[in-house]
């Protein structure tokens, strides 16, 4: 009999202390949670310059790092879905500026910000062209912290100069040196396709200097037919691009591309985003040039950016946070160590590496087009059948067939 | 009387709470992705606008693009070449080490060791060892940088990312000869061999040809040395043997493999993502790749679980007869 009482009052002890410790654990404290996908390199200590300027002014609150491991934010973006839709968001997400917000549900899910934007006077301040992308149905949801370029052409001055080239500013331009290097042995293009999105980075790129920027933003809208003679031009473009890459383009990524031919001198050009920066700064790789990609002048841009979820009890934390993210001294801080710039169109140049400073400049004087594999310029469902299009056509060089393909997906896209 | 149905009671209790979260978990969600598959759900909120077998049509067609084709004929070229390596290599090693050689252990255990490996660190592995190298940089890599030291410098070719598909064309003779019997649509890139899935296989077979010599080995063992001596005495010669005897003794260790390795291949997706990614021309892309970049990156939740659905399909063609006749035996017994 005692054995019995013994052993149901332990057990009901020992419910009672975890219930306890539970009720406990919850307690109300000051804390922010910040949720992102950047954890290493210069994207992670970006991030925490940022925590830091946020600490002094606020050494009161905890700031609770939920950053998420993982490319371009494939985990995070699907684990951010999953607590939105779920009821426990955290206190400030990181977002590409434009159509991604559109994954979300935006309405139903993400607090819009139209008064923060007045109230820190970020209408002032930033690019029209940015304040246009920026919306989704008529209201802003995030503020943008970075900016990245898409469309730069990099070159490797060694070979340039052993070779006395210039950096091509035309496509005619273009295949004579593609010419000149390829009677030097010397790989033109270097390309790394592994992850299946180069293409289509590569093609909006070339689609961007062919249409210019108010057509190409066109296709977006359906303002541009995929049908355009001009488009057929683009993939012909293209076509004639990946012919002189190097061969195993699609066991690299854009990276292992740079390290196996361009630092050695065995490549000289490569098409890809000023993430390519950040990767040269940490390889200690300084022997590079950079043009726009031949064609006008135009800034093809994706943002990261920061936006808080709708409904939550108590966001003076979050909106503080935002506060030092769109402020000039916390743009200055995190840019610099992440290899990007700022979206603010008046911070100091002068903590930039070079090639940061020219795109500043040209952050402020080009017309600025969104990317479409970056998430900016369309939903994430159009993006993905684009991108796969790309890479068939990447092998095929079917002209025709990819055409009719990029209008039928525009065609299910548009026809909301 | 009452015993009994108090026993009765007592196992309905035991087995019912894993039959509910079976039947919730397992066969709800199963319910529950069919019935997506048959909607409109591409954003973040379920949106189950029915639209019949849209979905399904679109994956089965060439525009706006043939991933999912490609993907069925990569699954079906890596599906039979896996299966055909781990169970012939896999009985051959049985075979070497059923000799009774000194050191059986320690020959057992290297062939057992990759099967500890996860799938991702093989991919990564295998593709450093297969990864080609370039032609214009003049540096050849892995095993073709191998070949030309042995000067065997011919045998170099693009491994996986060779986006080839060696299939029946339909201009060639037996192309119009299919077409004229009514079978043209066999002429088509999406019924061939896709030649980057061979270093996926050889990846996959490196790994799990342990595995079946495992349970080859064990069989071989458990056949009475007895039979094989009658056979001999019978003045059957070495190869009669095997051929005559000991094959059709394992027959249901093939089997029970054939199952096991199928349904991993045709859900192959780890060693794939690590290996090779979808591949140039979608040469080494597979279903499961392909539902989670629709679903996750996409957003396309309608698409990816038509996708998961065809997967069910496929796999329980290769199971469910094998279940029922298994089972059936069993009640014969």
């Amino acid at each position: 009999m005692s054995r019995r009482i013994i052993s149901t009052l332990s057990i009901v002890l020992v419910l009672g202390a975890s219930l306890a410790l539970v009720a406990c654990g919850g307690g109300k404290s000051n804390k922010l949670e910040i949720f992102s996908w950047w954890t290493v390199g210069g994207e992670g200590e970006g991030l925490k310059a940022l925590f830091d300027i946020y600490h002094k002014q606020y050494p009161n609150v905890q700031i609770i790092n939920a950053a998420v491991a993982g490319g371009a934010g494939t985990n995070a973006k699907a684990l951010l879905a999953t607590r939105l839709t779920g009821g426990k968001p955290p206190d400030a997400f990181q977002l590409h500026a434009g159509l991604e917000v559109e994954k979300y549900d935006p309405e139903k899910y993400i607090l819009p910000l139209d008064d923060f934007y007045k109230s820190e006077g970020l209408d002032k301040v930033l690019p029209q062209d940015l304040l246009s992308l920026l919306q989704y149905k008529g209201h802003y949801w995030g503020v943008p912290v970075d900016i990245h370029r898409a469309n730069i052409l990099w070159y490797n001055k060694k070979v340039f100069a052993d070779a006395k080239l210039q950096p091509p500013t035309t496509w005619d331009e273009y295949f004579k040196v593609v010419k000149a290097l390829k009677a030097r042995k010397i790989i033109p293009l270097a390309f790394g396709s592994k992850d299946g999105y180069e293409a289509g980075h590569t093609f909006e790129t070339v689609l961007i200097s062919v249409l210019g920027p108010d057509a190409y933003k066109g296709l977006w809208t359906g303002a541009t037919k995929w049908t355009d003679p001009k488009v057929a031009d683009a993939l012909n473009t293209l076509k004639k691009l990946l012919a002189d890459v190097n061969s195993d383009h699609s066991a690299l990524t854009w990276d292992g591309a740079l390290g196996q031919y361009f630092i050695t001198n065995k490549a000289g050009m490569m098409i890809m985003g000023d993430w390519v920066n950040g990767w040269f700064i940490s390889q200690n790789f300084t022997d590079y040039g950079w043009e726009c990609v031949p064609g006008p002048k135009v800034f093809d841009g994706l943002s990261d950016s920061f936006a808080l979820p709708k409904g939550a009890p108590d966001n003076t934390n979050a909106m503080n946070w935002l506060k030092v993210c769109a402020s000039q001294a916390g743009q200055g801080a995190f840019n610099p160590l992440k290899g990007s710039i700022p979206a603010r169109t008046d911070v100091d140049p002068s903590l930039f590496n070079p090639y940061s400073q020219s795109a500043m400049k040209d952050w402020t004087s080009e017309p600025i087009v969104p990317s479409v594999v970056h998430g900016a310029a369309a939903t994430e469902k159009w993006a993905t059948v684009y991108k796969d299009i790309l890479a068939t056509f990447a092998t095929s060089g079917d002209v025709a067939a990819a055409q009719k393909a990029l209008d039928q997906t525009a065609t299910d896209n548009l026809a909301k | 009387m009452k015993a009994v149905a108090r026993d009765r009671a007592i196992s309905v209790a035991l087995v019912a709470p894993s039959l509910i979260l079976i039947a919730v978990f397992v066969y709800g969600f199963i319910g529950f992705t069919g019935f997506s598959s048959l909607t409109k759900w591409d954003s973040l909120e379920p949106n189950f606008k029915f639209v019949g077998l849209h979905n399904y049509q679109r994956l089965f067609s060439i525009v706006p693009t043939d991933r999912f084709l490609c993907d069925l004929r990569n699954m079906v070229t890596f599906t039979v070449l896996f299966l055909a390596g781990s169970i012939v290599l896999g009985f051959a090693l049985a075979i070497l080490l059923d000799r009774q050689v000194k050191g059986e252990g320690i020959f057992r255990n290297i062939f057992l060791f990759p099967m500890a490996i996860s799938y991702v660190v093989t991919g990564v592995l295998w593709r450093w060892i297969l990864g080609p190298g370039s032609t214009q940089s003049g540096g050849a890599l892995g095993i073709n940088l191998l070949f030309d030291k042995l000067g065997l410098g011919f045998l170099k070719w693009g491994w996986f990312t060779d986006p080839t598909s060696v299939y029946i064309h339909p201009d060639s003779h037996f192309g119009v000869f299919l077409s004229h019997i009514g079978l043209g649509g066999l002429a088509t890139p999406y019924v061939g061999i896709s030649l980057a899935m061979i270093s996926v296989a050889i990846a996959a077979t490196w790994q799990m040809s342990g595995y079946t010599m495992a349970m080859y080995l064990a069989a071989l063992r458990g056949i009475p040395t007895e039979m094989r001596e009658a056979a001999r005495v019978d003045g059957a010669s070495e190869m009669q043997v095997y051929m005559r005897v000991i094959v059709p003794m394992i027959r249901p260790i093939t089997l029970s493999a054939l199952i096991v390795l199928g349904h991993i291949s045709l859900k192959i997706f780890d060693l794939v993502v690590s290996m090779t990614g979808p591949g140039p021309a979608f040469a080494t892309d597979v279903p499961a790749l392909y539902m989670w970049e629709t679903t996750f990156r996409g957003n396309n939740f309608a698409q990816g679980a038509a996708i998961a659905v065809l997967l069910l399909l496929l796999v329980a063609v290769l199971i469910i007869p094998y279940l029922v006749s298994s089972t059936r035996s069993e009640v014969r017994r």
